[in-house]
């Protein structure tokens, strides 16, 4: 193989990483909010795979994709308000009800998908997705132009995102109040602060981003709905807060990482033929996310009251 | 504050309580465990809203819905268990009590010379910039304390501000609050010790079992006036207790060192011996090793020592159960997290440890007619009050609940007993039957260690007592109770001898 | 309770069903009639209700001990695998040593699967909450591998291997319905499991690691083996459900032998509280609601995956009616 051929490689695996990236930074970002306020949301999965759907169906109806993603956006905060309510209200188990929200995110998406487009208007299937947007000049300096100056708007975003996520966290009186909450929410509470509005709060965001990470992966990276189309990622996102310390920056890194595993995956099915059977490259997200979190030792930076409801 | 009631669902904790507080004293809300002195407080801090009644403050009857409310006017609060979040630092602690959602946080600076100042005009020599989890349990106190004072409070609240720390530093903190009365300051002070009420306050209310017994002026009373209020019958201050020879060594422990779970050194290489029929008290503020030496002491964590044996024969890391075996009996500091299955009923509690021996166990099976048998027999002798053997232990009052676990571990017939801090949060009817039972035990030839951050129970009880500061032993004196200021100097870390 | 819980998730469901252009009042009777109508139907429930018992009793043992396992899918596969293996490996050993053979591969390479993940938290404190989903991924890959790779029955052919031999088929009890013994079978193993976590001091070992871990462990009792424990009955459990599935109903392995009775069996065990007996009751309703809307499916052309979000309203019903029980039964008794 001559040199050329490995830097385009390279290259397209790399350019790859960023974007199969994206939808994992989204999610693990927002559960990020939600864990450091105390609540574990495992349902992550379901409420993705609600924004994928959402976001395609008024997308494909529309042919907006600013109104797809306003859907998207509005279906996650749906989700979190009503995860809020069992977890935070109710005070049932998270664990339990994240599995639920698995359950009803597999069951209705698949119910509605089958009943909107089982009729056979076909043409209403494939979506015009975000197209990449080449940045002038930058696009154009060898090797890194492509890797990071020929993405899509859902993934230039994430440049934005995590600097922002990790302001709020450190530099706002609501991330001082989210980081409280989840520490010793009863000092937080005889403090002043509203431990339960703070809880809707972070759980609400957790889930509007895990729907965009959802819809990113119907209206970005794939250009149609796919039932179960998710495939682990919002599981894999929580391995992924956990490897980032809880910090936005750590799960941008740890989600990258993944994002090779990924791109690796993409990349070694198109080139091996059939050399390798391809279930051997399917596999590589989910043995590294085993290996991440065995390699993990202790878990210092876990906020102490992650998992527990509030009782005044 | 005019006839307060809160109900809970077992328990009526507040039952009409009027209290009176003037502007400008110091006044002590005094009573037992249980008595209602804390809720009454919650109540007016708005951490619970009352059933009936109302609050009057400063002539205006006011609604008070949430602890926003109660800062707000003016009314700050020092709780038993510090509400400090221990990942942020000082600065930001105080800040917490802002409530301004959507606010960028660039004040923190002069939040922090702002505290600087008030921390230098009281003498309280606190860093707004250290972490809190860097701070001793009386820097943290004195944290809350300053937190409150920013906030602008008029009226402070404490509640049971004492019982974590050392006799001296008690006496500063009174004088201190002396000070902050002559400023301006009103205080309401709760505590369930006599000495402090007659040393601090002005006026004394006595609450029992949710009602007030009396208020009075503190001149005009003395301590066991204030007692009988307090407990409704003159309270036996003293056990009776018989000096006893001690018989050959039981436990003998030479350079032991344990890390905390965090794994820094928490016990720095300890050496003490504990002998038949004696009882070595553990004295100490709380947080200087006393957790990690029971925890490994129990088998139940990793440490290193040079020699560490238990009935003549060397211990090496062993399983707790293989400790159990030799004669070892453990009664953990906290009876909720470590000591007892709260859904369990007392039954499934009382077999805990023995489940699948015989006779609780046959052949794999549980042998339920044996266990009722033997349960209904042990909440007889130890005197459990509950409805019977299937109630479950989160039905019970805390005093039952460490009867429970006493009597399970002390019809293991123990040749050493490691107790720690048997009575914390129990009532004074339980906590004297506790100590009692204590006391029986080294009658019956066993080995006990106690440890304890109430330095009453360590004197009443001990033969011996060692001093614990930071994770190392620094004096040892008999169970004399004029030596009390020697240990309470220990305590705070001083080595020199009176 | 657990009836409230249904009807309120029948409640939603007939919205949702409502919303999406279908008539409930036309639907439900259906599916009842798919469920209930006579004897080949309610066999068929009774089929579908068999892995659903054997892991929804499995899991409310390690729910019992505290740990959250999701893994029964993966752990289902697993066992499904070893059997097919073993089926048509030694195809020409007798019936009356083959299935048990057959069983016992499958159950005790269900509980290996598992172990690992118990073993993975106990060992490194990873969080089986996302091992063990990570786990059913590669099971299933591993299991898509095999049927289209190194098993398949002919490289033309479907994505699924040969048959197994005859003798490994479990005998069915009640002709001319499908009905085989693995319906007892799991019937016995609801049973012993009942038995093992309420009347043995192992099982009493398990309940206190799952309440009050701390506790026990001051007690002496080994947490770590415990869960171990409680993750390889579970887990066998499952395992035996993958390994009956392949010798009482499909004869052979395919890509997606589980329709996701892992996951259901999560709902079937937490709407009776984790009791191993009672699952043989929410076993049977789930199976109900899975024949019931596949019969939706063919006459009114509803899709049947609407069953996963009845499910997780059952469970959301479900704990929300725990949390208030004490309430809602005050309500009712003023009354």
């Amino acid at each position: 193989m001559d040199i050329l051929l490995l830097v385009s490689i390279a290259q397209s695996i790399l350019a790859a990483t960023w974007r199969m990236a994206t939808p994992l930074i989204y999610t693990a970002i927002g559960e990020i909010f939600t864990e450091r306020s105390g609540v574990i949301n495992i349902g992550l999965e379901g409420i993705m795979l609600i924004g994928a759907l959402s976001g395609y169906v008024v997308t494909s109806y529309t042919d907006s994709l600013f109104l797809g993603i306003s859907s998207a956006v509005l279906s996650g905060i749906i989700s979190g308000l009503l995860f809020s309510l069992f977890t935070v209200t109710i005070k049932a188990n998270q664990i339990v009800v994240g599995a639920a929200f698995n359950m009803i995110g597999t069951g209705l998406t698949g119910f509605i998908y089958r009943t909107l487009y089982s009729g056979g208007s076909t043409d209403k299937l494939v979506l015009d997705t975000f197209p990449s947007i080449k940045i002038p000049l930058l696009s154009d300096i060898p090797f890194f132009g492509e890797i990071l100056f020929q993405q899509n708007l859902m993934v230039y975003a994430t440049v934005v995102l995590v600097p922002l996520a990790a302001f709020i966290l450190s530099k706002t009186a609501f991330g001082l109040y989210v980081k409280a909450v989840g520490e010793h929410p009863k000092a937080a509470d005889t403090s002043g602060i509203n431990v339960t509005l703070i809880r809707y709060i972070s759980t609400t965001i957790g889930a509007t981003l895990a729907a965009l990470g959802g819809a990113y992966l119907s209206m970005a990276h794939a250009n149609q709905f796919v039932e179960g189309i998710a495939t682990g990622r919002g599981f894999i996102a929580l391995a992924v807060v956990v490897f980032g310390r809880w910090s936005p920056w750590g799960a941008m890194g740890a989600s990258l990482l993944f994002g090779v595993f990924y791109a690796l995956q993409l990349r070694l099915q198109a080139m091996s033929g059939n050399v390798i059977p391809y279930q051997f490259l399917q596999v590589l997200p989910y043995l590294a996310t085993l290996i991440v979190l065995v390699s993990l030792k202790g878990r210092g930076a876990e906020p102490k009251a992650l998992g527990k409801p509030y009782k005044a | 504050m005019e006839d307060i009631v809160k109900t809970f669902p077992d328990t009526i904790a507040n039952d009409g309580i009027t209290i009176e507080v003037r502007s400008g004293e110091v006044h002590c809300l005094l009573g037992e465990n249980g008595a209602g002195k804390t809720v009454l407080m919650s109540v007016l801090f708005g951490l619970y809203r009352p059933d009936s009644g109302r609050i009057i403050y400063k002539g205006e009857s006011i609604q008070i819905n949430s602890p926003k409310d109660a800062i707000k006017n003016r009314i700050g609060m020092v709780h038993q268990h510090f509400m400090l979040v221990p990942t942020l630092t000082v600065t930001q602690n105080v800040m917490l009590g802002q409530y301004a959602y959507t606010k960028i946080l660039n004040n923190t600076d002069k939040v922090a010379e702002r505290l600087r100042e008030m921390s230098q005009q009281f003498g309280l020599d606190i860093d707004p910039c250290a972490l809190i989890s860097e701070l001793s349990v009386g820097e943290q106190q004195r944290v809350e304390i300053l937190k409150a004072l920013y906030h602008g409070a008029d009226l402070l609240i404490l509640d049971e501000p004492t019982a974590v720390l050392t006799p001296q530093e008690t006496t500063h903190l009174l004088g201190f609050l002396r000070q902050l009365v002559d400023n301006g300051l009103t205080i309401i002070f709760i505590t369930h010790k006599l000495e402090e009420v007659m040393q601090v306050s002005d006026r004394v209310t006595v609450l029992r079992d949710g009602k007030v017994v009396a208020t009075v002026d503190t001149v005009d009373t003395d301590p066991r006036e204030l007692a009988r209020f307090m407990v409704g019958r003159d309270v036996l201050m003293e056990l009776t207790r018989e000096a006893t020879q001690p018989g050959p060594v039981v436990l003998s422990v030479k350079g032991l060192c344990v890390n905390d779970e965090r794994g820094l050194p928490a016990v720095k290489g300890v050496s003490f011996d504990v002998r038949e029929k004696e009882i070595v008290g553990i004295a100490g503020v709380s947080g200087n090793g006393q957790t990690e030496l029971a925890l490994a002491l129990a088998g139940l964590t990793e440490c290193t020592f040079d020699e560490l044996a238990l009935g003549g024969r060397p211990v090496m890391n062993v399983s707790p159960r293989k400790l159990f075996e030799t004669g070892l009996v453990h009664i953990p500091e906290d009876r909720h997290k470590m000591g007892v299955v709260l859904p369990f009923t007392i039954a499934e509690n009382i077999i805990l440890e023995d489940y699948h021996c015989q006779p609780n166990s046959h052949h794999g099976f549980l042998n339920k007619r044996y266990i009722s048998q033997h349960a209904v027999m042990l909440v007889e002798k130890f005197d459990i009050r509950a409805s019977g053997i299937n109630e479950e232990l989160e039905h019970l009052s805390g005093g039952n609940q460490q009867k429970v676990v006493m009597a399970r571990e002390l019809d293991r017939k123990p040749r050493f007993l490691l107790v720690n801090q048997p009575t914390r949060g129990i009532d004074i009817g339980a906590t004297e039957y506790i100590r009692q039972q204590i006391l029986l035990q080294r009658d019956k030839n066993c080995a006990i260690l106690l440890i304890s951050t109430d330095l009453e129970e360590i004197f009443m009880l001990s033969d011996r007592i060692l001093v614990i500061y930071e994770g190392q032993i620094i004096g040892e004196v008999p169970a004399d109770r004029k030596l009390i200021e020697q240990v309470g100097l220990w305590m705070a870390g001083q080595r020199s001898t009176v | 309770m657990p009836v409230i819980a249904i009807v309120v998730a029948l409640l939603v469901s007939a919205v949702v069903l409502l919303v999406a252009g279908y008539d409930p009042l036309e639907a439900y009777p259906i599916m009842w009639k798919g469920a209930f109508s006579d004897q080949r139907t309610f066999s068929e429930v009774l089929l579908k209700a068999t892995p659903l018992i054997l892991l929804g009793a499995g899991l409310s043992l390690t729910f019992r001990c505290g740990i959250v396992n999701l893994g029964a899918e993966g752990q289902f596969y697993a066992g499904s695998v070893v059997a097919t293996l073993i089926g048509i490996n030694f195809a020409n050993l007798p019936s009356y040593l083959l299935i048990p053979l057959v069983l016992l591969g499958g159950a005790l390479s269900g509980a290996l699967w598992a172990m690992l993940a118990g073993y993975l938290k106990v060992r490194f404190n990873a969080s089986e909450v996302v091992t063990t989903i990570m786990l059913n991924y590669v099971a299933i890959i591993f299991t898509g591998y095999l049927v289209t790779g190194p098993m398949q029955e002919s490289k033309v052919g479907f994505p699924q291997t040969a048959q197994i031999g005859e003798a490994a088929w479990l005998p069915r009890f009640l002709p001319p319905t499908r009905l085989h013994i693995g319906f007892l079978i799991a019937l016995l193993v609801a049973l012993l499991i009942y038995i093992l976590l309420f009347k043995t001091s192992t099982g009493y070992g398990i309940r206190a690691v799952g309440i009050n871990a701390e506790a026990a462990r001051y007690a002496g009792i080994n947490v770590r083996r415990n869960i171990l424990l409680a993750m390889a009955i579970s887990g066998g459990a499952a395992g035996l459900g993958g390994a009956i599935e392949v010798t009482g109903l499909t004869y052979r392995l395919f890509q997606m032998i589980s329709p996701g009775y892992g996951f259901d069996a999560i709902a079937v065990s937490l709407l009776v509280n984790n009791n191993p007996i009672a699952t043989v009751l929410s076993g049977i309703l789930f199976g109900a609601l899975r024949s019931g809307s596949e019969m939706m499916q063919m006459n009114l052309k509803v899709p049947s995956v609407l069953v996963s979000a009845i499910q997780g309203i059952v469970i959301l019903s479900v704990v929300a009616f725990s949390v208030y029980r004490d309430k809602i039964l005050k309500w009712f008794t003023e009354r």
